[in-house]
């Protein structure tokens, strides 16, 4: 058990490295040793310091998660373009089509990065902004900006389906 | 060449367009949340929308018109590219914490009717 707790670690402290590594050289993009070794040095560091913060222990069915993950930006971005029209739409209408209302609804999450996932989403969708998140019970507060938007997180509910399907937590 | 000045121009208009609706938006809206949506919103894709507008334009002059620029230059768009994703994680996140810190200290939300603060 512990043998394996240890490889868990130093397959965490490589990620962080390859990772840490990989960014220095493209934000740097100058080749020769001293940078090289430098940048080597500095992730080094930074890797077993931190390793912990981007690799989590458990990492279960991570590529198909992450697979989805992918699947699922796409659409998040056409939902934001949406959201951004939306915006524009109610700002410039000469009678402001707003009726805010703050709504709250339970979902099945409870890992911190399909929490974080889904909040971050509801926000850059059209009109609607998270409150508050209840780690413990999945829980959300959101306000939105008129009854459409409240409809579609309530009764619709394509969003919080599609956040659990990406982080299988039905 | 013409057309890649053009596609720029549009970039950097469609997103002076988002900047300027969010800015409308925080003048017209009623109140503390309804400003938020105006800005945290429109602000994303305004950035976003300028800053693929400079990565058009500087891939089209470093690497297609001189190729003989240094490396360093040339990866300047893979930099753009990370704002772009930091500004995807950060703009959200922040939004959420200028609005969960209103909620909490009690700002009272604006109902279809009431007079606009």
């Amino acid at each position: 058990m512990k043998g394996k707790e240890g490889k868990g670690k130093g397959f965490g402290i490589l990620v962080t490295f390859c990772a840490m590594f990989l960014f220095w050289l493209l934000l740097s993009g100058i080749f020769d040793a001293f940078h090289v070794i430098a940048g080597i040095i500095c992730s080094a560091i930074v890797a077993l310091i931190s390793h912990d913060l981007l690799v989590k222990g458990k990492g279960e069915k991570m590529l198909s998660k992450s697979f989805r993950f992918f699947i699922y930006i796409w659409w998040e971005l056409w939902q934001i373009v949406l959201a951004n029209f939306d915006v524009a739409y109610r700002v410039l209408h000469p009678k402001m089509p707003i009726d805010p209302r703050i709504i709250e609804f339970d979902t099945s999450l409870r890992s911190d990065f399909a929490l974080v996932t889904l909040a971050n989403s509801i926000t850059l969708t059209p009109g609607t902004i998270t409150i508050l998140v209840e780690p413990e019970k999945g829980k959300f507060w959101v306000h939105a900006i008129a009854k459409k938007p409240a409809d579609a997180l309530l009764v619709d509910k394509t969003m919080q389906s599609k956040v659990t399907d990406v982080f299988m937590e039905w | 060449m013409v057309i890649i000045d053009v596609i720029v121009t549009l970039f950097l208009a469609a997103g002076i367009f988002f900047m300027f609706t969010g800015v409308i938006g925080l003048l017209r809206f009623p109140d503390f949340y309804t400003r938020l949506h105006a800005t945290g919103k429109c602000d994303t894709l305004g950035e976003v929308l300028i800053i693929v507008g400079l990565l058009l334009d500087h891939i089209y002059y470093y690497v297609y018109l001189l190729p003989e620029a240094p490396l360093s230059v040339k990866l300047v768009p893979v930099k753009l590219i990370f704002l772009i994703v930091f500004i995807f994680l950060a703009n959200p996140t922040a939004t959420h914490a200028i609005m969960k810190a209103a909620y909490k200290t009690g700002v009272k939300p604006w109902k279809l009717g009431e007079e606009r603060r």
